[in-house]
């Protein structure tokens, strides 16, 4: 990075710091208006961020940084700063992710340690877990795979100077705002939507930029066809914000509140809420991740993906079915029969669309199969396929009415979410972070395989004992709520399947504790890479999946 | 960057042909849709297909599709919770004309009818009551023989029907205990008085010194006219007997003070308006047979 | 640079087509929204339009002040977490809750709460299930009164003053998107959330005038002050018990 005078800034800085400058001292105005405290300080949050960014523009001005050139020496100067900050990000996410998961686990098994307290008690925790987990860990592996993989397959430096750091820096202050808001109480009580107007607002901002960065580095590309990655980073990144805009909308009580009221009500809130969460999943955790599964299996096996008709078939019938599939999420409630008919025949219709993905990632393996064996990295995600297949066959039969009538309401579901969750998003995370950080950071390899190694048993325990805990209490509820005594009276009450969970909550914590523990040796061995293992020699030729431009 | 003529380059493992892009070294086979999937994938649209036909699926404009059958979640329901009573019916019609004496009297009908008291009892009456009606706190115990408003079968029943006190039912057992120290009534020295009179003849201990002849005289004026002259309670008024070791809301001297001084007025749903019938009059056998039932 | 389109392949593929897409970002973006709007339209719109949607039922009304101010605080704490507010039309909820819950029942919810989790028992009919004093002790203190319980203790709600300067604002900001407030109960919201905790209230017949049905009185023991549990307790007591069954028409409503 070149170090030189002080230069005059661009437009697009002059245009930064005045936005900035507006923005703090609006944040400011109504942080003095408001009567909520909690309302307040993120306001404060706000300003002081801007304060930050305004100054480092500044700064970075005296400096003489500014915009660095596409091409150094003919290869491609990629912008890797906003990559490594997500994927610290990521790691920094997901422990803290993991932790409350593990705390509100351990409160369903012991009441005493919501503390009885407002902001430790299991109602504010658990949307913090979720938050935490899908959207500050997910949607940091996004944010930090995709700058990384668009710039590898467009062989171009990501488009624009400072947009990419507002993104990840923008992205997480959200995250601040909208997990701290929880524990505040502030939340608009919609799963996975629960952040209130303004950070919906502030989130709008930062993810057209997303677009808008994403879009224009593949303009940038020398290869005249996109990658299938790059296909699934679009499609999630345009299909959340049209989700984003439609659950979200709603209207403040006032500039000075923080809550606001839906637009929508009742049935219609309700299918719009799953619409949005079950695409949320179809999205987010699905196509974004799928993205990842494109581009860091067949780097890591060195072998072609398998089918490039089964990714275009698979593409778009995946991302078509998918939007019909929210009312899944509401069989049997007050929305009509018909919509729930739509919703489960085209979950049951998802599933092949669905195995396409997970087909393609498992044989693009063929050829490799013996990499297993040696690269714990490769296996993880090769397992996450797996797991994503296991779900994607347990997702349509759960959407089956019949099956759902007993499922739905249980610890079923929490088991389906986290064989998902933990296996498929975690693994895949996992696995693309593992081949991230030497790249990133110019090693030669991770500084131990076989830490990798506990990793990928220490938590494979955790998710059996975690999801196989889920089915059995989840069934059991299922069928306790609606036995009957051979007389035909219920024969449990309520509170009788409450006392019954007790022991596989307790077996869920253990599991989840052990995959906690499993992200805190990759943590140890992550920094260890980057303080301990061996550089890359910059005479000698990259290792293979290393960071040499391609060709 | 990536630059091959055709897609006849052919991946050496596998032999398949791939197409001929490279991005930064990942290529394509062009590998075709296996078999299987593509008519598993068929036959789910198929099976989808057949679905919609039978059941209702398409919305239209003024209507949506029902399906041949004109197929409905609520009219099913609505199917087997008949058909369940008709089942419970076939052991024990009776119980739906039979008076709770009549089927105190027959066993099947008794059997039935505590079944069915039971389940409605985990639900309903467990939140206030406990598990087993063993009561927790000011939700009284209904498994011992003191009854506050009477443990006859009739009685039960009133209670459950009307509730206590319950705002929203006419006929809820009404009376409560009087707020003798903030109406006034009584000066503070006085219900200090009047309750080691009351700890006297509930065998708790008492204070050294205390007044128990002014504390008698307190209490006839005052309270024997609901408790009864005995302290014995009145189940008319649901006055509690207070010579007995139960109390709702402690035998610790403040909360006797408390009682008094601002008045006791425990408050229980009625159930008439949220359970039918027959499931009241179930109930009514089944914590009359809790231990304490009275002829 | 070429593709297999341009191959002087033996038979031009069908899957060559997708060239198209392939190769511009932004018909891939277009086609990507096309794709992903149709079930999303075909699914959500006639929710609005088809008059089957939403049964007609006799006693829905908005919720008071009080009442919708004890929503907020529900939805504040996450009860939905655990707690459904939607019984389903199967055999054992119907037994265990009472009558399946009506999309009229909650179309004044703004956001619905049916929930997704029954880590606790459903609660869309628990108005007048238990006492006020229960749901305080409750919210206490779980455990003392259901001792195999694992629901959190709420102890701080009864100690808080709830904060209600902006509930006139919330009903307007509400009946902009369809929830019929008149005018007379914005403006008098204030009062009338008073007057709900107070029985003798000099406004408390013009609230209950404007509020059929509505519970009035001291919600949490305490008649000095106006707590958040107040509100809550207000909000519990008044789920399920809008909608008049006896006059609900079943059949005309299956859909
Ligand atoms: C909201 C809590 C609550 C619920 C739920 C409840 N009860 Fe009660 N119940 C009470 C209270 C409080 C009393 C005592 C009232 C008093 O102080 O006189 C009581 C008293 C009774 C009594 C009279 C006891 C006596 O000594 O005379 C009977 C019988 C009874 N309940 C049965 C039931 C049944 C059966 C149900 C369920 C259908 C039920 N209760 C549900 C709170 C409740
Ligand atoms: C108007 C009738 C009435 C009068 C007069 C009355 N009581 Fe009561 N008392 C009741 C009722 C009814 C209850 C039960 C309240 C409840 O169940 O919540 C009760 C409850 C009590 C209790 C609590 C019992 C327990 O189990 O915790 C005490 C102690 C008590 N009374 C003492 C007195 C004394 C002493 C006096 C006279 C100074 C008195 N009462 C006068 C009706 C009366
Ligand atoms: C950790 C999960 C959890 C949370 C969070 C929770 N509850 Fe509960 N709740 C339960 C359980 C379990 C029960 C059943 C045992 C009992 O009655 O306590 C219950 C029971 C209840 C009941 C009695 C329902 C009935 O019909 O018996 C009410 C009312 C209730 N909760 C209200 C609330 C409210 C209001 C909140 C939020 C302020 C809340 N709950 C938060 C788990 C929870
Ligand atoms: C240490 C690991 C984890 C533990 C111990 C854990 C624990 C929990 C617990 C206890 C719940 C609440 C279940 C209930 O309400 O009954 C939950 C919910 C949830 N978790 Fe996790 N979790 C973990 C990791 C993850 C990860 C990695 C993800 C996603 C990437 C995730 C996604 C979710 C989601 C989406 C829900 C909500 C499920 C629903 O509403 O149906 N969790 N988790
Ligand atoms: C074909 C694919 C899938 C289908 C058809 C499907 C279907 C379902 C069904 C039927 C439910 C239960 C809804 C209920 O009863 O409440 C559910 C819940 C859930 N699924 Fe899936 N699933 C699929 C794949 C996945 C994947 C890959 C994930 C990844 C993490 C996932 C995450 C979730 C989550 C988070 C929930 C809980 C939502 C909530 O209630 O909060 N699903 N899914
Ligand atoms: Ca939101
Ligand atoms: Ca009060
Ligand atoms: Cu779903």
């Amino acid at each position: 990075m070149a170090t030189g005078a002080i230069r005059n800034m661009t437009g697009g800085e002059q245009f930064g710091a005045l936005a900035l400058a507006l923005f703090g001292i609006f944040c400011l105005i109504i942080a003095g208006l408001t009567e909520s405290g909690p309302y307040a300080f993120h306001m404060v949050v706000f300003a002081l961020a801007s304060t930050w960014a305004f100054r480092a523009l500044i700064v970075r001005r005296y400096h003489g940084q500014g915009p660095e050139p596409d091409f150094i020496d003919g290869k491609p100067n990629y912008n890797f700063g906003p990559v490594k900050f997500s994927t610290v990000a990521a790691m920094f996410w997901g422990i803290a992710g993991f932790l409350v998961g593990l705390v509100i686990a351990l409160q369903l098994a012991f009441p005493v340690l919501n503390l009885d307290m407002p902001w430790t008690n299991f109602g504010r925790l658990r949307p913090l877990h979720t938050s935490a987990v899908i959207f500050a860990f997910g949607g940091n592996v996004l944010l930090a795979t995709s700058f990384y993989v668009v710039q590898r397959t467009c062989h171009a430096r990501l488009a624009g100077d400072i947009a990419p750091w507002f993104v990840v820096l923008g992205y997480n202050l959200f995250i601040v705002i909208a997990g701290t808001g929880y524990l505040l109480g502030i939340t608009q009580g919609k799963e996975y939507a629960e952040p209130e107007w303004y950070a919906d607002l502030f989130l709008t901002v930062v993810w057209v930029v997303y677009l808008l960065v994403f879009l224009a580095t593949i303009w940038k590309r020398k290869e005249p066809h996109i990658y299938v990655a790059n296909w699934f980073y679009l499609g999630f990144i345009v299909t959340i914000a049209v989700l984003h805009l439609g659950n979200n909308a709603t209207i403040p009580v006032s500039i000075t509140s923080p809550k606001s009221y839906i637009v929508w009500s009742g049935v219609q809130d309700a299918m719009f809420q799953w619409w949005y969460g079950h695409n949320a999943v179809g999205f987010f955790l699905t196509a974004g991740f799928l993205a990842i599964m494109y581009y860091f299996i067949p780097k890591r096996a060195e072998r072609p993906v398998y089918s490039y008709r089964l990714s275009i078939i698979h593409f778009w019938a995946l991302i078509f079915l998918y939007i019909w599939a929210g009312p899944h999420h509401l069989h049997y409630t007050a929305l009509p029969d018909w919509a729930q008919t739509l919703g489960m025949t085209f979950s049951i219709m998802l599933w092949m669309p669905s195995w396409g993905g997970m087909i393609n990632g498992l044989m693009t393996l063929s050829g490799a199969w013996d990499k297993l064996r040696t690269d714990p990295v490769l296996r993880m995600m090769v397992v996450s396929v797996a797991f994503y297949g296991m779900s994607t066959f347990e997702g349509p039969l759960m959407s089956i009415k019949a099956v759902n009538s007993l499922s739905h309401y249980t610890d079923w579901t929490i088991g389906h979410v986290h064989s998902g969750a933990l296996g498929w998003v975690g693994y895949v995370s996992f696995g693309a972070i593992y081949c991230l950080v030497p790249w990133l950071w110019k090693k030669e390899r991770l500084y131990s395989n076989r830490l990798v190694e506990w990793h990928f048993w220490i938590s494979t325990i955790g998710i059996v004992l975690y999801i196989s805990a889920m089915w059995v209490s989840g069934i059991m509820q299922g069928l306790m709520w609606r036995a009957y005594t051979s007389l035909g009276y219920l024969e449990y009450s309520f509170i009788e399947t409450v006392a019954a969970m007790h022991p596989y909550y307790v077996i869920r914590a253990l599991g989840g504790g052990l995959f906690l523990a499993g992200a805190l040796i990759m943590v140890f061995n992550l920094i260890m890479t980057v303080r301990a293992a061996p550089d890359v020699k910059a005479t000698q030729p990259a290792p293979a999946p290393g960071l040499q431009p391609a060709e | 960057m990536a630059s091959h003529d055709h897609n006849h380059d052919i991946d050496a493992v596998s032999g398949t042909a791939t197409t001929g892009h490279v991005w930064d070294d990942i290529r394509e086979l062009n590998t075709p849709l296996p078999r299987w999937w593509l008519w598993t994938f068929y036959l789910t649209i198929l099976w989808s297909i057949g679905y919609w036909i039978v059941y209702p699926a398409w919305p239209l404009i003024a209507n949506h599709t029902r399906g041949v059958f004109g197929y409905s979640s609520r009219a099913e329901v609505a199917v087997e919770l008949q058909q369940l009573e008709s089942v419970r019916d076939r052991q024990a019609a009776a119980l739906r004309t039979a008076s709770v004496d009549d089927i105190r009297n027959d066993p099947t009908l008794l059997r039935m009818a505590t079944a069915r008291g039971r389940a409605a009892f985990g639900d309903n009456c467990a939140g206030c009551h406990n598990q087993g009606g063993s009561g927790v706190g000011v939700f009284p115990n209904l498994t011992d023989d003191e009854w506050i408003w009477g443990g006859k079968l009739a009685d039960i029943q009133t209670t459950i029907r009307h509730g206590i006190r319950w705002e929203q039912d006419a006929n809820s057992r009404a009376g409560q205990m009087l707020a003798f120290g903030r109406t006034g009534v009584l000066k503070p020295a006085e219900i200090e008085t009047v309750v080691e009179y009351v700890r006297s003849i509930a065998k708790l201990d008492v204070a050294n010194g205390a007044d128990l002849a002014a504390g008698t005289k307190l209490y006839a004026d005052n309270c024997a006219s609901c408790h009864g002259e005995k302290a014995k309670g009145n189940p008319e008024l649901g006055a509690p007997d207070l010579t007995d070791a139960i109390w709702l809301y402690g035998s610790s001297r403040a909360a006797m003070v408390e009682s008094i001084a601002n008045g006791r007025a425990g408050v229980m749903p009625a159930w008439g308006s949220r359970l039918d019938e027959v499931t009241i009059k179930s109930l009514t056998v089944y914590v009359h047979s809790l231990g304490g039932g009275q002829k | 640079m070429s593709d297999i389109s341009q191959t002087p392949a033996p038979k031009r593929s069908i899957w060559s087509r997708h060239k198209i897409f392939e190769t511009n970002s932004i018909i891939m973006i277009l086609g990507v929204l096309v794709v992903i709007s149709i079930g999303g339209l075909v699914e959500i719109a006639p929710l609005f339009y088809l008059k089957s949607t939403i049964e007609k039922v006799d006693g829905m009304r908005p919720y008071t002040p009080l009442e919708l101010a004890g929503r907020a605080i529900y939805v504040r704490e996450g009860c939905y977490n655990c707690h459904s507010q939607m019984i389903r039309p199967l055999r054992d909820e119907v037994e265990r809750y009472g009558p399946y819950s009506l999309a009229a029942e909650s179309m004044y919810d703004k956001p619905f709460q049916w929930g997704s989790k029954r880590t606790g028992p459903d609660l869309a009919r628990v108005g007048g299930k238990y006492s006020d004093d229960w749901h305080l002790q409750h919210l206490n203190t779980p455990r003392q009164i259901v001792p195999q319980s694992i629901m959190p203790g709420y102890p701080f709600l009864a100690k808080t003053d709830l904060e209600y300067g902006d509930i006139g604002t919330a009903m307007k900001v509400q009946s902009f998107t369809g929830i019929p407030y008149s005018a007379a109960m914005m403006e008098s919201a204030i009062d009338d959330l008073r007057a709900q905790t107070d029985p003798d209230h000099p406004k408390a017949a013009d609230f209950a005038k404007r509020y059929p049905k509505a519970n009035v009185r001291d919600f949490d023991g305490n008649p000095q002050r106006i707590t958040e549990a107040d509100a809550l307790i207000a909000y519990l007591q008044v789920l399920g018990t809008l909608v008049d069954f006896k006059t609900y028409d079943n059949k005309a409503n299956l859909r």
